[in-house]
C-alpha cells in the first residue's frame, strides 16, 4: 500500500511537472500568437547615443594607434627589377629580350639594409597590372586533376591548356601554365643566405587539394611554354610553387610569398641578389617587384587599417560632440508630449 | 409543416391597397410589344426537354465562380506568374543559368523562382479549391422539381433547366429566375427576402397572373404548357419585360412575377415558378464581377523601385560590357597567360570583340542579378503568410458566440490595411443586426422607456472623459456639463439589471409595465396607443405549439417589434382573418385576458412614397377608427387643430430619440362617423376598381384624403440594433482618419437613422439630400433635366461647403440609387466625388449591387486614395471586388461575401483592431523590410560590380559560389523575415489608445522616395565602404604574422563577414522590438556564417572550390577581426547618426510613445497619459466623440450667451 502511495504521489508530481510545463508552453503560445512576447524596446536617447559614440571614439582611436605602431615597426625593402633587369641594349624591345631564350637572364642587384631587420625575414615577388582574377584564367583549373592526377579526366575546365600532343596535362590549366618562374638567390657579402622555400603554402592546400601521388606530367611540353616547369618527380603537394601561385589574387596587383631568410639582417649589412629575370610581364607591361618585408602581429607593412580606425573613431568623437552640443544647446525632454504631432500648433 | 398554423388560406392581398395592386389586363395595357434584339427568349414552361438543343439551349443551372479548372490551371496560373516583370526576369536568369553564359550554377537560380512560382500557384490554387467547394454546395442543394405527371422529386440545384417547373418551400432560397405561377396564399402572393441581392431587409410582395392562379398543386403540372417570350439576360435587377402565352392567350410579365435567385421565400408556404434564367443568365450572376486579383500599393511602388533597380542593372550591366569590350580589344591580346587566341575561345575573343561583348553583357546581368532578388519576392511571400497567420490567431478579433476568427483570405493586403483612407460599409448585417427593438415611446406629451440606446450609453462614457480631461479653467461651465451628463447617465446606469430580453423589446419602465399604465395620468391615451401598435400592421401571427408564444411574421423588423412591444405591455394580436383582426387584452383587474375582435375595414398599406399605412377599423363598440402610423413630419402635417395637444413635446422627444440614434414613428388616429366612412369607401373602392395608369394616384389622392385632421397619440422609438461595438468602432476608426461611407440598399430614412445611430450623423450636422425630382413625361428631354437639377444641388452645395465659415461645421451628403445613376455618368460623377470628399460623412442609399461597385471604383479611381468595403452580404460582393481591400463579414448566413473578400471578420467592431493594429504593424513591416532588402542587395550587389572593375570585367566574382547562394538564402532571410513578422512600433494597446498613428500609414511615411532612396543610398555606402576597406588592407601585403598575402577567396570571405555583421547591424537598429526571436534571428545569423564559414572548410577536399579560409587563413589573423569591426562601424555610422539625429530633433509620434513607455511616463503619470490619449486623434466631425464635442461646444455658446445677457441685463441698471 505504502508503496503504492508513493508511486502515485511521485506520478501526481510528475503531473503536476508536466502540467505546468504545458501550461508554460501555453502561456508561451498565446503570448507568441498575441503577438505580446516580453521583448525589450531600447530607445536611442541622447545620452545613450552620445556615449555610445564616446565609447566607440575612445576605442577605436587607441586601437588604430596600435595598428599604426605595428605597421610603422615593420621593415620593408622593395626593389622593381622589370626594367632594370634588362640589359641597356634591349630595352627598347624588352619582348624579344625576354623570349629570346639565348640571353641569358641573369641580373644582379646590392641593396644596403637601413634597419635591423629580424628573422624571418619574407621573400615576396610582386607583379603589377597581372589579372590573375580574370574569369578566364580563375576557371581554367581543375580542383579534382591535381587531387587524383591522371586518374581523373574530366578537364574540360582546364581549356585551352587542357590537351597537348593527345595526352592531358597534368596539373592542367591555364594557371598552372602560367607558373611564376623568376628565381632569386641571396648573399651577405659572399656568404649565401639561406632562402626557406618550405612552408610558404597553406597547410590544407598541401594536405587536401594537391595530392601526395600526383606528379607532373605532360607539362610544358606544348608549342608555347608559359612559365616555369615543374620536376616530374615531385608531387603536386609538394610543389610550394604551385600551390602558392595556384591560390589566385583578389587584384591585379599582388604579393606571392616566395620563401624566408631565417636570420636576421643588421642595419648597413649589404645584400645581393641573383635574379633569373625568365618571367614575361613585358607584353602586358606589368612590372616585377622583389619584396624584403618582415612582419608584425598584423602582417605585413600598412598603415590603411589603422588610419581607417583613427578616422572612425574621430569621426565619431566629433559627431558625439556635435550631438552633445546640439543636445545641450537645443534639447527636447524625451518623452515630452509636446512633440506629438496632435500637439502641433 | 412545422409548428401548428393557424392560418387559413386567406387572400392576403386585401390587405394590400398600393403595393402589389392588380389590374386587369385591359387593351391598352396589352402585352409587351417584344421583338428585337435584346428580347430574343423562349421558353417552353413544362418542356424542359426542348431546351436541351440548339438553339434554345441556354446555359445550364451549374455556377462556377473559379477561376480556373483542372485543365486550364496551369497554363492560366504560370500566365498570371510570368506577368510580373520579375518573374520574367527570374525565368529568363533561370534559362540563360543552364547555359555557359552564366557566372553561376543553374540550381542556386532555378530552385528559389520554382519555389516563389510554385508557392504563389499552390496559393491560387487553394483559394479557388475553396471557391469550387462553395461552388459545388451550391451547385448540390436540392430543390423539389417537376418530374412528369405532376410528379416532383427532389434534385439537385445544378440539374435544373430553363422551363422547369420548380417547388420552393418557405425559407428556401430560389435556385434561379423564376415566373411565379402561384403560391399558398389564394391569390398567389408571396414573400421574398431579397438580402442577397440588394440589401433590403424589407420583404417584399410578389403576386402570380391572375392566369395562372389554378396552378397550385402538385397534379395540376401534368398537362401544364405555355410560352414565355422575355429579354435576354441582364443584370438589372429592377427590371423584367416579357411575355406569357398561356391557353391562346397573352399576358404581360413584368418585374413583380419575378422571383430571382438567391433570394429567399418568406412567410409564405410554398410557391410554384417556372425557370426563365438559369446559372450565370440569372439576373444575380450577371450582377457578378469577376474577382480580380488585387496588389497593394506598396507592392505597386515596390514595382517601380524594381524598375529603378532594374535600370541600375542594366546600367552596371552596360558599363561592364564596354568595359569589357575596351579590355578585351585592347589589352587581351597581351595576356599572354590568357592565351585568348585559343580557337576554342568564345567569350575572350579579341577577333569578334562585339559578339564576346554581348555574351557578357548576359552574364554580367546575370552577375549582378543580386540587385534584384527573388529572395525578395520569396522572403515577402512568407513573411504575408506569417502575418496571415498572426492575424487569424489573433483572440481579440475572434468571436466567441459563433466561433469564428478573423481570417485573411488573401495575404497580399496585410500593408494596405495600414493605408486605409475611406471604408465604405454596408449597413444590414454589417453596421447592424437586422434587429429591432422597441425602447422608448411617447405618449401622450410622456416620455418612457429608462433604458438608454447603445448610443447613449457610449455618448455618456465619452462626455465622462471629455468632462474629466476639461479640468483646468471654465468652473461655470463645468456645473453645466454635470448636469448635462447626469441627465443621460441616469438612464445608463441600470442596464444589465434586466431580465433576459426578449427579441425585439427593450423597453424598461414600471409606469407602462404590468399592467400599471392605468394608474399613469392619460391612460386612456395609452390605451389607444397600444392598440394602434397591436392592430395597425400587415403581419401575421403564429403560435408556437409548445409554449403558446406568438410569433409574429412581419414585413418589416420594426413592425415585428411593435407587435411584441404590445404583446408585453398586454395587448397580444393572436389573429388575423380575412376581416377582422383579435387582440387579447390583459388587464390586470381581470383575471383572462379578453379577446376583443376588430373588423378591419380598410388598410392603407406602406409605400415609400407615402411614408405612413393606416388601418380603418370597426371595434366592438360599432365606433369606426382610423389608426395611422408613419414618419413624424408626415403626420404631424396631417394633425387636426385640436389634434395637436401633445405635438410640442412629442417633437421634442422625437429629436431627443433620433439624437439617441432611434427609429421613430408618430401614431395618431381619427374617429370616424358611418357616413362620413361610407362616402369616402365608395369612393376608395371606386378608385381601387379602376384601370388604367392613374389607378395608384387616384388610390393615393383618396387615402390622403382619409388620412388628415388625425389626433396625435404618441411616438415609438425602436432602436435599430447595431452589432456590438458598432458606435465605438466608427469612433474609433474616425479618429485614426479615416472616412466612412455607408452603402445601403434600404431606404433612406432607414439610412439616416443608422447615420444617427453610428454617429455618422448628428443633430446640427447639415444634411445635403440630392435626389432626383419625378420629372413628369411632359419635358421634351427629362433624362437631361433631371441630370441639369441634380448638378445644380451638387454645385450648390459645394458652393455652399466652400462658403462655410465655420470650422466645426459639418456636411453630410445623402443620395440615393436613382439619382446616383444619374450622378455616377461620366461627366458628373468627378463634382459629386467632389461634394462627397468634402462632406463628413456619405450615405448612398438604394443602391443596386453594381452601384455599390461603381462608387467604390469612384472613390478609390478618383480620390487615388486607398478604400476598404465591408459587407456580409451577396449584394456587397461587386463592392468587396472593386475596393482595394474587400472584408467580409462571417458568421451570418450566406457565405458569397467572405467567398469574394480579401479578409473576413465575425464583426464590424473588430474592423478597428484589423487597420488600427494589423494594419499599422504590417504596414510597417513590410515598408521597413522592403526598404531594407533594397538596401541589403545593394550593398551586397555593388561589391560584385565593383570587384569587376578589378578583374577586367571578366565576370568574375570575388566570392566563392557558395556564398552568393548562402547570403540571401541562409545568412540573411531569417533577420529580415523577423523584421516583416515581429516588429512592433509601439504595442497594440498603445495602437489603439492612439488611433492618430494609424494616420502614418496612410500618409504613406514609411515607403516614401525620400526613404527608399535614402535607405538605396545606405546601401551604396556600405558597399562602397566594406569593398575599399577590404581590398585597401588586404591588397598586396602581408595580412598574417605569417607573412601570408591574401587570395581572392580571403578577401571575399572578408568582405562577406563584413557585410553580414553591417547589414544584421542595420536591422538590429531598424527594429525597435526585441523579443528573444529576433536576438535569435539576426545574432543567430552572424553566428550562421562563421558555422557555415568552418562547415564549408571542412567539406574541404570533398568540395571542389571549399577550402578552410576561416579556420587556417583568417580567425588567427588580428587583420581579419579589426577590418570586420572597424568595416561594420563604419558601415551603421550614417544610419545611427541618421536615427539618433531625426529622433532627438524631429521626434515622430511613435518615437514620442515610445520614450514615454520607456520612461514609464503612461505609468507614472497616467493624467498625462488619458489626456494625450484624448488627443490622440485626427481632428473628425464623425462619431459620437465629435458628437460630444460638438454638444460641449454647443452649451458652452449657450452659457456664454447666457452670462452675456445677464451681463446686459445687469449693467443698465
Amino acid at each position: 500500500m505504502e508503496m503504492e502511495g508513493g508511486s502515485s504521489s511521485t506520478s501526481i508530481g510528475i503531473q503536476n511537472d508536466t502540467v505546468s510545463l504545458r501550461q508554460r508552453r501555453s502561456k508561451f503560445m498565446h503570448q507568441f500568437t498575441q503577438q505580446n512576447l516580453p521583448a525589450c524596446k531600447p530607445v536611442l536617447t541622447p545620452p545613450w547615443v552620445i556615449s555610445m559614440f564616446f565609447v566607440f571614439g575612445v576605442i577605436f582611436i587607441p586601437i588604430g594607434l596600435l595598428c599604426l605602431h605595428a605597421s610603422q615597426s615593420v621593415v620593408e625593402i622593395v626593389y622593381r627589377y622589370d626594367a632594370e633587369c634588362v640589359p641597356e641594349p634591349l630595352r627598347s624591345n624588352k619582348l624579344a629580350y625576354i623570349k629570346d631564350s639565348s640571353i641569358p637572364k641573369n641580373c644582379t642587384k646590392h641593396f644596403k639594409i637601413q634597419k635591423h631587420m629580424t628573422a624571418p625575414i619574407y621573400i615576396y615577388y610582386q607583379l603589377d597590372n597581372y589579372y590573375q582574377n580574370h574569369r578566364r584564367y580563375v576557371k581554367s583549373r581543375s580542383d579534382q586533376q591535381l587531387l587524383h592526377g591522371l586518374k581523373y579526366d574530366g578537364i574540360s575546365t582546364c581549356s585551352p591548356e587542357d590537351v597537348n600532343n593527345g595526352h592531358p596535362v597534368v596539373p592542367c590549366g591555364l594557371i598552372a601554365w602560367s607558373l611564376f618562374n623568376d628565381t632569386y638567390t641571396f648573399f651577405r657579402g659572399i656568404d649565401e643566405l639561406r632562402v626557406n622555400r618550405k612552408n610558404i603554402a597553406w597547410q590544407s592546400d598541401r594536405d587536401h587539394k594537391f595530392g601526395k601521388e600526383v606528379y607532373p606530367f605532360n607539362f610544358q611540353n606544348g608549342t608555347l611554354i608559359g612559365g616555369a616547369n615543374l620536376d616530374p618527380n615531385i608531387p603536386l603537394s609538394d610543389q610550394e610553387d604551385l600551390i602558392v601561385w595556384m591560390r589566385t589574387a583578389a587584384l591585379p596587383t599582388f604579393r606571392k610569398l616566395y620563401g624566408r631568410i631565417e636570420e636576421n639582417l643588421d642595419a648597413d649589412d649589404v645584400i645581393s641578389v641573383n635574379l633569373l629575370n625568365n618571367y614575361n610581364t613585358y607584353s602586358f607591361s606589368g612590372s616585377k617587384t622583389l619584396v624584403l618585408s618582415t612582419s608584425s602581429w598584423l602582417g605585413g607593412r600598412n598603415n590603411f587599417l589603422g588610419m581607417a580606425y583613427v578616422a572612425i573613431g574621430t569621426s565619431f568623437i566629433f559627431i558625439a560632440s556635435i550631438f552633445l552640443l546640439l543636445h545641450v544647446k537645443n534639447s527636447r525632454s524625451y518623452g515630452d508630449t509636446t512633440n506629438l504631432s496632435w500637439n502641433w500648433k | 409543416m412545422p409548428r401548428g398554423r393557424i392560418r387559413a388560406k386567406i387572400r392576403r392581398s386585401t390587405l394590400y391597397t398600393f403595393a402589389c395592386s392588380r389590374f386587369n389586363p385591359s387593351k391598352e395595357d396589352g402585352p409587351h410589344n417584344i421583338q428585337g434584339p435584346g428580347y430574343s427568349r423562349l421558353v417552353y414552361c413544362n418542356q424542359p426537354h426542348l431546351h436541351e438543343h440548339h438553339p434554345l439551349k441556354y446555359c445550364s443551372n451549374y455556377i462556377s465562380t473559379t477561376k480556373y479548372n483542372i485543365i486550364t490551371f496551369l497554363p492560366k496560373a504560370l500566365f498570371e506568374q510570368f506577368r510580373r516583370v520579375a518573374n520574367l526576369y527570374f525565368l529568363l536568369a533561370a534559362a540563360l543559368s543552364l547555359t555557359a553564359f552564366s557566372p553561376f550554377k543553374p540550381l542556386p537560380t532555378i530552385a528559389p523562382l520554382v519555389f516563389v512560382v510554385g508557392l504563389s500557384m499552390a496559393k491560387e490554387a487553394l483559394e479557388d479549391w475553396s471557391r469550387f467547394i462553395q461552388d459545388l454546395k451550391v451547385n448540390l442543394r436540392k430543390v423539389s422539381l417537376h418530374k412528369k405527371d405532376g410528379e416532383f422529386d427532389h434534385k439537385p440545384w445544378k440539374k435544373v433547366r430553363v422551363g422547369d417547373i420548380v417547388k420552393i418551400e418557405k425559407d428556401q432560397f430560389f435556385p434561379a429566375d423564376l415566373l411565379l405561377l402561384s403560391s399558398s396564399f389564394e391569390d398567389g402572393i408571396c414573400y421574398v427576402e431579397t438580402m442577397n441581392l440588394d440589401g433590403e431587409t424589407n420583404l417584399k410582395v410578389k403576386r402570380a397572373l391572375e392566369s395562372t392562379l389554378p396552378l397550385d398543386d402538385d397534379p395540376s403540372f401534368r398537362e401544364f404548357k405555355a410560352t414565355i417570350k422575355c429579354e435576354d439576360p441582364n443584370p438589372s435587377l429592377y427590371t423584367f419585360v416579357g411575355n406569357l402565352e398561356y391557353n391562346h392567350q397573352t399576358y404581360p410579365i413584368d418585374p413583380t412575377q419575378i422571383l430571382l435567385r438567391d433570394s429567399k421565400l418568406r412567410n409564405t408556404g410554398y410557391v410554384y415558378g417556372v425557370v426563365i434564367f438559369t446559372g450565370h443568365d440569372s439576373k444575380v450572376m450577371q450582377n457578378a464581377t469577376k474577382s480580380p486579383s488585387k496588389r497593394s500599393t506598396i507592392e505597386k511602388q515596390m514595382d517601380k523601385v524594381i524598375y529603378i533597380l532594374f535600370s541600375l542593372l542594366v546600367f552596371i550591366s552596360l558599363i561592364s560590357s564596354v568595359g569589357f569590350i575596351r579590355i578585351t580589344k585592347r589589352e587581351l591580346p597581351n595576356w599572354w597567360y590568357l592565351k585568348v587566341w585559343d580557337r576554342k575561345n568564345t567569350y575572350f575573343n579579341p577577333d569578334k570583340v562585339l559578339e564576346s561583348g554581348f555574351y557578357h553583357l548576359i552574364t554580367a546581368l546575370m552577375l549582378y542579378g543580386y540587385l534584384i532578388p527573388i529572395s525578395l519576392y520569396v522572403s515577402i511571400e512568407v513573411v504575408k503568410v506569417l502575418q496571415a497567420v498572426f492575424i487569424n490567431q489573433d483572440i481579440n478579433m475572434y468571436d466567441e458566440e459563433t466561433g469564428t476568427p478573423a481570417q485573411a483570405r488573401t495575404s497580399n493586403l496585410n500593408e494596405e490595411l495600414g493605408q486605409v483612407d475611406t471604408i465604405l460599409s454596408d449597413k444590414t448585417g454589417t453596421l447592424t443586426c437586422n434587429q429591432m427593438d422597441f425602447l422608448k415611446c411617447s405618449i401622450a406629451g410622456n416620455a418612457y422607456g429608462t433604458r438608454a440606446s447603445d448610443v447613449e450609453i457610449a455618448a455618456a462614457k465619452q462626455m465622462d472623459m471629455a468632462t474629466d480631461s476639461d479640468d483646468q479653467g471654465q468652473n461655470g461651465i463645468q456645473g453645466s456639463f454635470k448636469s448635462f451628463e447626469l441627465e443621460t447617465v441616469i438612464t445608463s446606469k441600470d442596464e444589465h439589471a434586466s431580465k433576459a430580453g426578449i427579441k425585439g423589446f427593450s423597453f424598461e419602465d414600471s409606469r407602462l409595465l404590468n399592467g400599471n399604465w392605468l394608474q399613469e395620468p392619460n391612460s386612456d391615451v395609452i390605451l389607444l396607443f397600444f392598440r394602434i401598435l397591436s392592430i395597425c400592421h400587415t403581419a401575421v401571427p403564429e403560435q408556437n405549439e409548445e409554449t403558446g408564444v406568438f410569433t409574429y411574421e412581419a414585413e418589416s423588423p420594426d413592425e415585428g417589434s411593435f407587435l411584441v412591444a404590445a404583446r408585453e405591455f398586454g395587448f397580444e394580436f393572436c389573429k388575423r382573418t380575412q376581416s377582422s383582426i383579435f387582440v387579447k387584452e390583459r388587464y390586470p383587474s381581470y383575471q383572462e385576458p379578453i379577446k376583443r375582435e376588430f373588423k378591419l375595414l380598410n388598410l392603407l398599406d406602406f409605400t415609400s412614397k407615402r411614408k405612413r399605412m393606416s388601418v380603418i377599423i370597426r371595434d366592438e363598440s360599432g365606433q369606426i377608427l382610423l389608426l395611422c402610423k408613419g414618419a413624424d413630419s408626415i403626420i404631424f402635417d396631417r394633425l387636426s387643430k385640436n389634434g395637436r395637444t401633445y405635438e410640442q413635446a412629442t417633437t421634442k422627444h422625437l429629436n431627443d430619440y433620433g439624437e439617441a440614434g432611434l427609429r421613430t414613428l408618430a401614431l395618431a388616429y381619427k374617429k370616424l362617423d358611418e357616413a362620413e366612412y361610407t362616402a369616402w369607401n365608395e369612393e376608395f373602392n371606386k378608385a381601387k376598381t379602376s384601370v388604367g395608369g392613374d389607378r395608384e394616384a387616384m388610390l393615393e389622392r383618396v387615402s390622403d384624403k382619409m388620412e388628415r385632421d388625425l389626433i396625435l397619440v404618441g411616438a415609438t422609438a425602436v432602436e435599430d440594433k447595431l452589432q456590438k461595438g458598432v458606435p465605438q468602432c466608427i469612433d474609433k476608426l474616425a479618429q485614426a482618419g479615416l472616412k466612412i461611407w455607408v452603402l445601403t440598399g434600404d431606404k433612406m430614412e432607414t439610412a439616416i437613422n443608422i447615420g444617427f445611430a453610428c454617429s455618422l450623423l448628428r443633430q446640427g450636422m447639415k444634411q445635403i439630400c440630392v435626389s432626383s425630382t419625378n420629372s413628369d413625361g411632359l419635358i421634351p428631354d427629362p433624362k437631361k433635366t433631371v441630370k441639369d437639377n441634380i448638378l445644380m444641388q451638387i454645385t450648390n452645395a459645394t458652393q455652399m461647403i466652400m462658403l462655410e465659415k465655420d470650422p466645426y461645421a459639418a456636411f453630410a451628403v445623402i443620395i440615393d440609387g436613382k439619382t446616383l445613376t444619374y450622378a455616377l455618368e461620366d461627366d458628373m460623377k468627378y463634382q459629386f466625388l467632389n461634394l462627397a470628399v468634402q462632406c463628413a460623412s456619405v450615405i448612398c442609399c438604394r443602391v443596386s449591387p453594381k452601384q455599390k461597385a461603381v462608387v467604390t471604383r469612384l472613390v478609390k479611381e478618383g480620390t487615388g486614395k486607398i478604400t476598404l468595403a465591408i459587407g456580409d452580404g451577396a449584394n456587397d460582393v461587386g463592392m468587396i471586388q472593386a475596393a482595394d481591400i474587400g472584408v467580409g463579414i462571417s458568421g451570418c448566413e450566406g457565405m458569397q461575401a467572405v467567398m469574394a473578400s480579401d479578409f473576413s471578420i465575425a464583426q464590424f467592431r473588430f474592423l478597428e483592431r484589423l487597420l488600427v493594429v494589423h494594419g499599422h504593424w504590417c504596414y510597417k513591416r513590410i515598408a521597413q523590410m522592403i526598404c531594407y532588402f533594397f538596401y541589403k542587395n545593394i550593398a551586397f550587389g555593388l561589391t560584385i560590380f565593383y570587384f569587376e572593375s578589378f578583374a577586367g570585367f571578366s565576370g568574375q566574382t570575388v566570392y566563392d559560389d557558395n556564398y552568393m547562394l548562402v547570403f540571401n538564402v541562409v545568412l540573411t532571410s531569417l533577420p529580415v523575415i523577423s523584421l516583416g513578422v515581429f516588429e512592433q512600433d509601439v504595442d497594440s494597446e498603445v495602437c489603439l489608445q492612439f488611433p492618430a498613428l494609424y494616420q502614418q500609414g496612410a500618409k504613406n511615411l514609411f515607403f516614401d522616395w525620400y526613404r527608399i532612396f535614402g535607405w538605396m543610398a545606405n546601401g551604396l555606402y556600405n558597399s562602397f565602404t566594406a569593398f575599399f576597406l577590404n581590398i585597401s588592407v588586404f591588397s598586396d601585403k602581408a595580412f598574417r604574422v605569417g607573412g601570408q598575402t591574401a587570395d581572392m577567396n580571403a578577401v571575399g570571405t572578408s568582405m562577406l563577414t563584413c557585410i553580414i555583421w553591417a547589414v544584421n547591424c542595420q536591422i538590429a537598429l531598424t527594429m525597435s522590438h526585441f523579443t528573444w526571436i529576433q536576438h535569435i534571428f539576426i545574432w543567430g545569423s552572424v553566428a550562421t556564417l562563421y558555422l557555415f564559414l568552418l562547415v564549408y572548410g571542412m567539406m574541404v577536399g570533398h568540395l571542389q572550390t571549399a577550402s578552410p579560409v576561416l579556420l587556417e587563413v583568417l580567425a588567427p589573423a588580428p587583420v581579419y577581426w579589426s577590418i570586420t569591426l572597424s568595416v561594420t562601424v563604419a558601415c551603421i555610422l550614417p544610419y545611427l547618426v541618421h536615427i539618433s539625429f531625426h529622433r532627438m530633433f524631429y521626434p515622430l509620434d511613435h518615437h514620442v510613445i515610445q520614450e514615454m513607455k520607456y520612461y514609464k511616463k503612461d505609468i507614472m503619470d497616467q493624467r498625462m497619459w488619458t489626456r494625450e490619449r484624448s488627443k490622440a486623434r485626427q481632428s473628425t466631425k464623425i462619431g459620437f466623440t465629435a458628437r460630444v464635442d460638438a454638444r460641449i461646444r454647443m452649451l458652452k455658446e449657450k452659457m456664454m450667451q447666457r452670462r452675456f445677457s445677464m451681463h446686459k441685463s445687469v449693467l443698465p441698471r
